[in-house]
C-alpha cells in the first residue's frame, strides 16, 4: 500500500484501514498531532473512523518551538 | 487582569517557545517568566526523528494557554490553513496571525493579515495579528473584531527594542483590545518601555531563547514587564525643562 506522507512517497507491506492504524504503525511518539488527509483536516475523533486508501496522501503536523 | 476573548491572565509576559538550545533549560525558562501564554509553530512531523522529545509534550497544558502562530505562511490561505491544523488538535483557540511579506525583514504583510484575519473571525478563532506599528491598520483590524493586536517593536529576532515608540503610543491610546508588543525587543529595559507606554502585555522569544543565561534573562523579563507595568499605573510626572527641587526652600540653614 501507498501513501504520500508529508510529501515522502511510503510503501506498506500490509494494507492500513484508519489513520489510527497509520499512527501506530509509523510509531509516533509525539502526544499531539494533527493529520490532513487529501486536505481535509480531521480533528483527534476523526482518527479512528476516517479510512485510508491507495495512494492517499497525508500531512501530519505538530506543534513545535516557534514565537 | 490582562483579559483576551473570554480569557484572564495574570500574567503581561508571553513567552515564544523556538530556539531553545535545550529542553532542561527551556523548562525552567519558562517557570522563571512566570508566563500564562506559550507560542507555538505547527510544522510538518519530521519522520526521521520521531523518537526526538518535545517541548510540548513535556508541558502541563492544565497552566498554560496555547497560542500557535501562524509562521511560514505568506498569503491569508496559508495561514487560514495553519490556524484551521492548529485549532484541530482541540489544544487551543486563539491564533496568532502572522502572515510574512518579505523574507529579508520578516515584516507582516498587512493586506494578507487582513484577509486571514477576517476570515478566522468568522470561523470562531480568537485572533490576534501580528502586525507593523501602524496605527490605522491597528485601528482597522480592530473594528473587524480582533481580540488583540501584536504590533512589532522592531523586526523579530534583530533585538532594536522599541524603534517607533511615538507609532505603539499612537496604536494603544486609540486601542479598545488589548496591544501586546511582540518582537524585537532586546533588554528587560525594552520590556519595560513597552509596558510604561501602556501597552497591555509583551511577547518576546529570541530575547530569552538566545541570551546567555535564558533563565535568569526569563525572570528579569518577568520583573521587567512587572516595573513598566506598574510604572504606567502608578502615573508618572511630566517632563519639565527645568529644575524643581525635592528638598523645601524654607528654612535652609544659612551662613
Amino acid at each position: 500500500m501507498k501513501l504520500t506522507i508529508n510529501g515522502q512517497s511510503l510503501t506498506f507491506s500490509n494494507r492500513i484501514t484508519h489513520v489510527n492504524q497509520l499512527l501506530h504503525e509509523l510509531d509516533v511518539k509525539v502526544k499531539t498531532v494533527v493529520v490532513e488527509l487529501n486536505r481535509h483536516i480531521l480533528t483527534r475523533e476523526d482518527h479512528d473512523e476516517a479510512v485510508l486508501k491507495d495512494g492517499d496522501c497525508l500531512e501530519i503536523v505538530h506543534f513545535v518551538g516557534g514565537g | 487582569m490582562l483579559t483576551i476573548g473570554k480569557a484572564s491572565f495574570t500574567s503581561r509576559l508571553l513567552l515564544g517557545t523556538g530556539k531553545f538550545s535545550d529542553l532542561d533549560i527551556q523548562s525552567q525558562a519558562v517557570e522563571a517568566a512566570e508566563t500564562e501564554i506559550l507560542t507555538f509553530a505547527v510544522r510538518r512531523l519530521n519522520l526521521e526523528e520521531r523518537d526526538k522529545q518535545h517541548f510540548l509534550d513535556m508541558l502541563d497544558l492544565s497552566r498554560y494557554t496555547l497560542l500557535p502562530n501562524t509562521a511560514g505562511a505568506t498569503t491569508a490561505e496559508e495561514a487560514i490553513r495553519i490556524a484551521k491544523l492548529a485549532k484541530a488538535s482541540g489544544l487551543c483557540d486563539m491564533i496568532k496571525v502572522e502572515v510574512i511579506g518579505d523574507r529579508k525583514t520578516l515584516l507582516p504583510d498587512p493586506f494578507e493579515t487582513l484577509k486571514a484575519s477576517e476570515k478566522l473571525l468568522e470561523e470562531g478563532f480568537i485572533v490576534l495579528p501580528y502586525i507593523s506599528d501602524d496605527v490605522i491598520l491597528a485601528k482597522r483590524l480592530q473594528e473587524l473584531g480582533v481580540h488583540a493586536v501584536m504590533p512589532g517593536a522592531s523586526p523579530i529576532g534583530t533585538g532594536h527594542g522599541l524603534l517607533n515608540p511615538f507609532s505603539l503610543g499612537l496604536i494603544i491610546e486609540q486601542a479598545e483590545v488589548p496591544v501586546i508588543v511582540d518582537a524585537g525587543i532586546r533588554s528587560p529595559g525594552d520590556a519595560a518601555i513597552a509596558m510604561q507606554l501602556g501597552a497591555d502585555a509583551v511577547l518576546l522569544n529570541t530575547a530569552v531563547s538566545g541570551a546567555k543565561d535564558p533563565v535568569k534573562m526569563a525572570e528579569a523579563m518577568k520583573l521587567a514587564v512587572r516595573a513598566g507595568r506598574y510604572g504606567f499605573e502608578a502615573g508618572m510626572i511630566p517632563v519639565k525643562r527645568y529644575a524643581s527641587a525635592s528638598s523645601p526652600i524654607e528654612g535652609m540653614v544659612q551662613a
